[in-house]
């Protein structure tokens, strides 16, 4: 489970979070919403561990791990997955070579068996039949060339391999059209269980008609104001943003 | 053995050594001495040979095998100028300015002859050009009479200035070396429209130092048409500081051999060059086009478009250096050369080069060689029309697309037409 | 797994860390006097029984080195080369040409073994664990000749590839058994007075390799050289010369390793190829000598002539390269396109990393009609390395539709280091096609924290994407080399991020 406690946060010397506490238990998923500026992303760069983002107070656990002290790929190696908002290009690098390179790492670390070309190829193609990805995605460079659908479903089928205990989820609705959103939180939705958490970050409500959270958070100016169910999604909507910063 | 059997850098030597108590500014001290000293390097290094890397593509043996006197002291009679391109005109003749032929009234800014306003030029001259590295600026050095000097204060839209530069055949090879300072202060703005025109055994070596100030823009248009007896070898130093630009169009057609050498420094953050051009050279004719760009400030743009055409026996070069100093990150440089063959005498060689000492740096260059695609050539013939006018019309579109880029209407007209005269001569024959 | 795809693990396990290659040999050597001069070439071909003309053919060179001034337009900065002051001519101690690998010093055959070479082809054929792949199970042997400082020492599989007319043994043999056709063919692609290292070369060379396959033949296995600098204060001169003939295809490895001196060692080689109609040889070079420690100190100096001629009509010459070692590299693999409609290809990674200065690149010469050039270079530079690629292509009047396509592309790790690029391009031929682009880059934080949230640590990930950026170049590496250079480029950016 995920505890963040009193986290502050500064980036380039100015004050992005101002103290938020977070807890998501195991199995759950939860939403948060805010305005643009509120720290969103730098919520969920500070805890993938980007550099940049300088943690000035608080703490965040995962499944009792300070993951504040630990390296990007070994809070990988922990369970976390961060799907970007703005996924970058890898020239060159074949997207199975990157996506069985990476899970191989991660089995490593974690003292379990890698997986050779043929044990990867065949779960690779089990997890894009049921998000339906075309073979052809995994011979190209990792999202070179691709569409702003086709990188947010190259990251939902890595979350699908890597088969994280937390994700977070970085706007992951953005630029998508209805389909596209549909397929997205199908991945989501099929993930979901016992051992799995997620952290969906988003500015509209949209997505959580399909991906429905346990519990919603409203994060304004670094700081969650306010906590409810997923009725809060829609109250926000109907509301705006505006009513809750007079509650902030 | 006299000055005027001299050939080459001797000769030059002889007649500065003959010169010097006489030319312009000869009662300044510090004038004196930067002659001098240019002529301690001029001596020591000469004429560049084939085996000099610079230019290890065009000789100059021509240059220094011949023995070149001065022009005439004075022209009489009527002189055919080009037409007038914009309402304020500098004219020189043989490198000296001609305040008769010109019309600079009215103007809001300091321009006029270097040689009448030396007192005022003294902190800029010399400053930016480099004879220690290029013997043709120490040559230049020694023995410029006279040359254009603008100074705009800062704010100042100096709009619209011609400069025309005149040769007139003395009947003899002669030699002249104007030495042209432009100055713009903080957010000036001036566009300059030159045209070289001129007939006789001539070597026309100008020498630019531009230095163009914080926020400021320099348009400079070149229109090189001297007939094809003259030598035009022109270098350019410039220095463009924070938020400041030069922009560059120069159009080579017309001397037998044309060296267009541009030294460009980006010393300030955001500041941007654009050096673009197209040279043509047909029977005999040799065209060289040499830049140097310094990228020694962060987040400055670069951009170098130039295009070559060649005809019947000719030989085209391009030469581009783009150095990206260690500081300098957040470069964005770019660099195109094309070459369009259109016989099989023809030769081009190009070496665009780069040195990156930055990272963060987004630089790429390309260059393509080749003759009219046959595609094309196809397609317009499978529409009617025959063969040469589908060559001529494919020989166009490649020039003009060199002067797309080219913002000021009146100056890109005035380049067309510098490109159309030149596919003219050529009979429109490929 | 084939032979040299071992080498990584085997040394590893050898060596502490940083240079896995750098251990020395303890082995009874045969030294030349200190110094060159006329009786040290004279020794050297009597050491080595050379007929007469051989002799003349040397002391011709050494008198137009001692003509020649070493060249210093490179845009490489080293301190001056005393030559007087090295051995020319450095050789295990044996008896007289070894007739079986039985005969060879096992200290020497143990030194190739920690190289992961193998010498012994019954292991090979027997399908031992790592000895180099089964024809059974589909993978093909490589013949090896082991070149050991300036002699070589065995060649493998000669017997096999007899059968077929393939001749491929050291030079010296090659001298002895074969003159005519060594005489034919040495110093026809490079001659003698064609530069001051390929001058100094044709003078002192010792050994090195001869290839010769005969028309129509198709080379059954990849053949290899691998070339060990062991002795100190020693030059390594070796001269190679392949020659195919009309209608056959080679495949030739060259891998290359020395050990950590904190002098300079001078390597400059000469190899030349020679194709006939319709042949192909294909050319691979994994180059890890010795870079220099961390600051710079020692290291080899890699000053190498390579030039390929397509005499044939529908030749091919195909050269890739991966450069990763040496203080200072001086090599323009070149091609000269004769034969009409004949084909040079150049694809190269080269990287410099510390203190490392590379100036490499190509030459392309076109002379017969519609023949045609593709060059892919990718250069990477880290730490304080300098790296330059320097090409020439050049196409003669009569080359008609000839082609030729450039692509240089640089990666730049972090901001102590440089990547320049010098092409020159001379096209005398209205109806030849030349491009050429150059690009830089450089590995962006956002592309190294997107790996590593996927787990990958910050030199995987740099490896990564490394490899990403070399992919058209390490592509035509044979099977053999491929992993064996993607495992070589991240050793040798170790430490280089971060």
């Amino acid at each position: 489970m995920l505890r963040i406690e009193g986290l502050t946060v500064e980036v380039e010397g100015k004050p992005i979070l101002n103290g938020v506490d977070l807890e998501i238990p195991t199995g759950e998923v939860h939403a948060i919403m805010g305005p643009n500026g509120s720290g969103k992303s730098t919520l969920s760069y500070v805890l993938s561990g980007r550099e940049g983002y300088e943690v000035t107070g608080g703490t965040a656990r995962f499944n009792g791990q300070d993951i504040l002290a630990m390296e990007p790929e070994e809070r990988a190696a922990a369970g976390l997955f961060l799907a970007f908002q703005y996924p970058v290009e890898l020239p060159g690098v074949g997207n199975a070579t990157f996506m069985r390179t990476a899970l191989n790492a991660q089995r490593k670390a974690r003292g379990e068996a890698e997986l050779d070309a043929m044990q990867f190829l065949k779960l690779a193609r089990e997890r894009m039949k049921a998000l339906s990805m075309s073979d052809d995605m995994l011979k190209r460079g990792v999202n070179v060339g691709f569409s702003g659908g086709e990188k947010k479903r190259n990251e939902i089928l890595q979350m699908a391999l890597l088969k994280p205990a937390l994700a977070i989820l970085d706007e992951t609705d953005s630029g998508l059209d209805i389909d596209a959103l549909k397929i997205v939180a199908e991945g989501v939705s099929a993930m979901r269980g016992p051992g799995f958490s997620a952290l969906v970050i988003t500015h509209y409500q949209r997505l959580l008609d399909y991906i429905v959270p346990d519990r919603v958070h409203v994060l304004m100016d670094g700081r969650i104001v306010k906590s409810g169910g997923p009725e809060l999604a829609k109250e926000l909507e109907a509301q705006g943003y505006a009513a809750f910063q007079a509650a902030a | 053995m006299t000055a005027a059997a001299q050939t080459g850098a001797a000769g030059f030597l002889a007649r500065f050594e003959g010169l010097k108590d006489h030319l312009p500014g000869a009662r300044r001290p510090w004038l004196n001495a930067m002659r001098a000293e240019a002529a301690v390097h001029f001596a020591a290094r000469g004429f560049p040979t084939r085996r000099v890397e610079q230019w290890k593509y065009t000789d100059l043996a021509p240059v220094a095998q011949a023995s070149f006197a001065e022009p005439l002291t004075m022209v009489q009679g009527a002189l055919a100028l080009p037409p007038a391109n914009a309402p304020h005109r500098a004219v020189f003749v043989d490198g000296r300015f001609r305040a008769d032929l010109s019309t600079m009234d009215g103007l809001a800014y300091r321009a006029g002859g270097l040689a009448q306003d030396l007192g005022a030029a003294e902190p800029f001259l010399g400053a930016l050009a480099k004879p220690e590295s290029e013997p043709l600026a120490a040559l230049n050095t020694m023995l410029f009479e006279d040359g254009l000097f603008i100074d705009l204060p800062e704010g100042v839209d100096g709009g619209l200035l011609e400069l025309v530069s005149v040769a007139v055949d003395p009947g003899r090879p002669f030699a002249f070396h104007p030495r042209h300072l432009v100055r713009l202060g903080a957010g000036a703005r001036l566009t300059l429209i030159e045209t070289a025109a001129g007939r006789g055994q001539c070597l026309h070596n100008p020498v630019f130092e531009i230095a163009v100030a914080e926020g400021a823009a320099f348009t400079h248009g070149r229109m090189l048409q001297e007939e094809a007896t003259i030598f035009h070898l022109s270098t350019i130093y410039a220095t463009i500081a924070a938020g400041g630009t030069y922009d560059n169009f120069t159009v080579a057609a017309g001397p037998r051999l044309t060296r267009n050498e541009i030294h460009a420094a980006l010393t300030g953050p955001g500041a941007a060059c654009h050096m673009n051009g197209a040279q043509m050279a047909a029977d005999g004719q040799h065209v060289d086009t040499t830049t140097s760009l310094d990228h020694a400030a962060p987040g400055c743009a670069s951009r170098q478009t130039y295009k070559t055409v060649l005809a019947g026996r000719s030989r085209g070069v391009f030469q581009g250096k783009i150095h990206v100093h260690r500081v300098a990150q957040k470069t964005d440089g770019y660099q195109m050369n094309q070459a369009l063959l259109l016989s099989e005498e023809a030769e081009i060689d190009s070496k665009p080069q780069l040195e990156i000492y930055a990272d963060d740096v987004k630089c790429s260059h390309g260059a393509t060689v080749g003759a009219l695609d046959a595609d094309s050539l196809f397609y317009l013939r499978s529409r009617g029309i025959p063969e040469a006018q589908a060559k001529a019309m494919l020989v166009e579109a490649f020039l003009h697309e060199a002067v797309e880029t080219v913002t000021d209407d009146t100056l890109r007209t005035a380049l067309t037409r510098a490109l159309d005269a030149w596919w003219v001569r050529q009979g429109r024959a490929a | 797994m084939p032979a040299v795809t071992e080498t990584i693990e085997t040394v590893q396990s050898v060596t502490d860390s940083g240079y896995k290659w750098g251990f020395e040999t303890d082995i009874e050597m045969e030294f030349a006097p200190k110094g060159l001069n006329e009786d040290i070439v004279r020794f050297i071909s009597a050491k080595k029984n050379e007929p007469a003309w051989l002799l003349e053919w040397r002391l011709r060179a050494f008198a137009a080195w001692k003509t020649m001034e070493e060249p210093r337009w490179a845009a490489v900065k080293y301190p001056p080369i005393d030559y007087q002051d090295s051995y020319y001519y450095a050789a295990p101690k044996q008896k007289a040409g070894p007739k079986s690998l039985d005969e060879v010093d096992p200290e020497l055959l143990r030194t190739y073994e920690k190289l992961g070479i193998p010498l012994r082809e019954q292991e090979i054929l027997a399908g031992v664990e790592g000895a180099g792949g089964t024809p059974a199970e589909g993978r093909m042997p490589v013949a090896v000749d082991a070149v050991f400082d300036s002699v070589s020492v065995a060649t493998t599989f000669k017997g096999r590839l007899e059968k077929e007319g393939i001749i491929f043994c050291s030079i010296s043999e090659a001298v002895q058994n074969h003159p005519d056709l060594v005489r034919k063919y040495l110093g026809t692609v490079v001659p003698q007075g064609d530069n001051f290292f390929a001058a100094l070369n044709s003078a002192v060379f010792t050994d090195g390799s001869f290839v010769y396959i005969p028309k129509g033949v198709r080379c059954p296995m990849e053949l290899s050289t691998y070339f060990r600098i062991n002795a100190k204060g020693t030059g390594q001169f070796e001269r190679t010369l392949i020659v195919a003939d009309a209608g056959s295809h080679v495949s030739y490895l060259e891998g290359c390793t020395a050990p950590m001196r904190d002098e300079n060692q001078l390597h400059a080689a000469v190899v030349e190829l020679v194709a006939m109609d319709d042949a192909t040889i294909k050319y691979s070079t994994v180059q890890n000598w010795y870079p220099g420690d961390a600051e710079g100190r020692g290291g080899i100096y890699n000053f190498v002539t390579k030039r390929g001629a397509c005499r044939g009509a529908r030749s091919k010459i195909s050269w890739t390269q991966v450069e990763t070692g040496s203080a200072i590299t001086w090599k323009y693999p070149s091609c000269i396109l004769q034969g009409e409609d004949s084909v040079g290809e150049f694809y190269s990674v080269a990287i410099t990393n510390n203190y490392q200065q590379a100036d490499t690149g190509t030459k392309m010469f076109h002379i017969g009609p519609r023949t045609k050039s593709t060059i892919v270079s990718k250069g990477i530079s880290a730490g304080h390395g300098q790296n330059t690629y320097r090409g020439l292509v050049r196409i003669g009047a009569k080359a008609h539709g000839a082609r030729n396509f450039t692509q240089c592309d640089s990666l730049l790790i972090g901001d102590l280091c440089g990547a320049h690029t010098v092409p020159y391009i001379e096209n005398r031929c209205l109806s030849a096609k030349v491009e050429h682009e150059a690009t830089t880059s450089r590995i962006a934080e956002d592309q190294l924290f997107y790996c590593r949230q996927r787990g990958l640590s910050e030199e995987d990930a740099v490896g990564l994407i490394v490899n990403g950026f070399c992919r058209e170049v390490l592509k035509e590496l044979p099977m053999e080399f491929a992993v064996e250079a993607q495992k070589l480029l991240q050793i040798s950016l170790e430490g280089s991020v971060g």
